[in-house]
């Protein structure tokens, strides 16, 4: 689960262009949006073709969304129990 | 309809690495590509906009010759200021175009990325600008074949003296394949350089 977590973080940096951030500022439990990375709902999107692109899972209800992309720990536990490659 | 001589205020251009404001050379770096060249501007011209990095290349040149150009007027102000901005090019949004047909051409490996697709129109360049600078004025992306001082010079001059603008944030942005080129200027009743399609051109033609 922490090789997952790290791999994420690494995505999400790499991905969503978040050239000011580094690997160690992101926390497992920080929160990916609003006050925490600040991402928004553009970078929300690149996220849900992430799962479908890179884990095999396929958002049917953009509302899950909000709930999977809470914090990388939140994210990493649902790829895991969800993820087809 | 105001009756007065418009004259170009300030000028940017960023083109073969180099930096320009009012003809002073802000920043050389030959030799390096257009992305390590734009990120090293955009360090050393201080502009500190996150979101700067998640810009296609097109808005990142318009993003950063106007920020250059417009830093001292509307940082200084709590209130809206309003600057229309004119721009043109001819590649339109093309790099980031093709960009978004080769993750959509493979039926089979078809993911479509949504932050390139937000920048498949050129004029998405002038919306980050707005938000950055508060703007709420009147905006146009203009595609030539080449640049166009005659349309730019009536259109601004068009836009200040019918007052739906104050000053007109003109030029040419454009991108395409290892090739990229800025040139801004801000139109106004304060300045030295009289607006006029010959000054235009020779400020363009001064490289």
């Amino acid at each position: 689960m922490s090789d997952l977590k790290q791999e994420l973080k690494e995505k999400i940096i790499t991905q969503l262009n978040l050239e000011d951030i580094a690997i160690d500022e992101i926390a497992d439990d920080d929160s990916l949006f609003g006050d925490g990375l600040g991402l928004d709902s553009i970078d929300a999107l690149e996220l849900i073709v992430m799962l479908d692109k890179d884990y095999g899972i396929k958002l049917t209800d953009p509302k899950e969304g909000k709930k999977i992309f809470e914090s990388i720990e939140v994210m990493a536990k649902y790829i895991a129990e969800h993820r087809t490659k | 309809m105001k009756a007065q001589h418009l004259k170009i205020k300030e000028y940017c251009r960023i083109s073969n690495n180099r930096v320009l404001l009012n003809d002073e050379l802000l920043l050389e770096d030959l030799g390096s590509d257009f992305i390590t060249f734009i990120k090293l501007a955009y360090k050393k011209m201080d502009t500190n906009y996150p979101k700067f990095f998640k810009m296609d290349d097109l808005s990142k040149l318009g993003f950063l010759a106007t920020d250059i150009l417009l830093k001292t007027v509307t940082q200084d102000s709590e209130m809206p200021k309003n600057i229309a901005l004119v721009f043109s090019n001819s590649a339109s949004s093309l790099q980031t175009d093709r960009k978004h047909q080769e993750s959509i051409v493979d039926k089979e490996n078809y993911f479509p990325s949504p932050a390139v697709f937000v920048y498949t129109l050129p004029n998405i360049c002038l919306g980050e600008i707005s938000i950055k600078h508060r703007l709420y004025s009147e905006n146009s992306f203009f595609i030539f074949n080449h640049f166009n001082a005659e349309y730019l010079h009536d259109y601004a001059s068009s836009l200040i003296k019918t007052e739906k603008a104050d000053e007109v944030l003109c030029g040419w942005i454009n991108c395409d394949v290892d090739d990229y080129e800025a040139f801004l200027y801000l139109v106004s009743t304060e300045g030295s350089i009289a607006h006029n399609k010959e000054e235009i051109i020779k400020l363009y033609t001064t490289k």
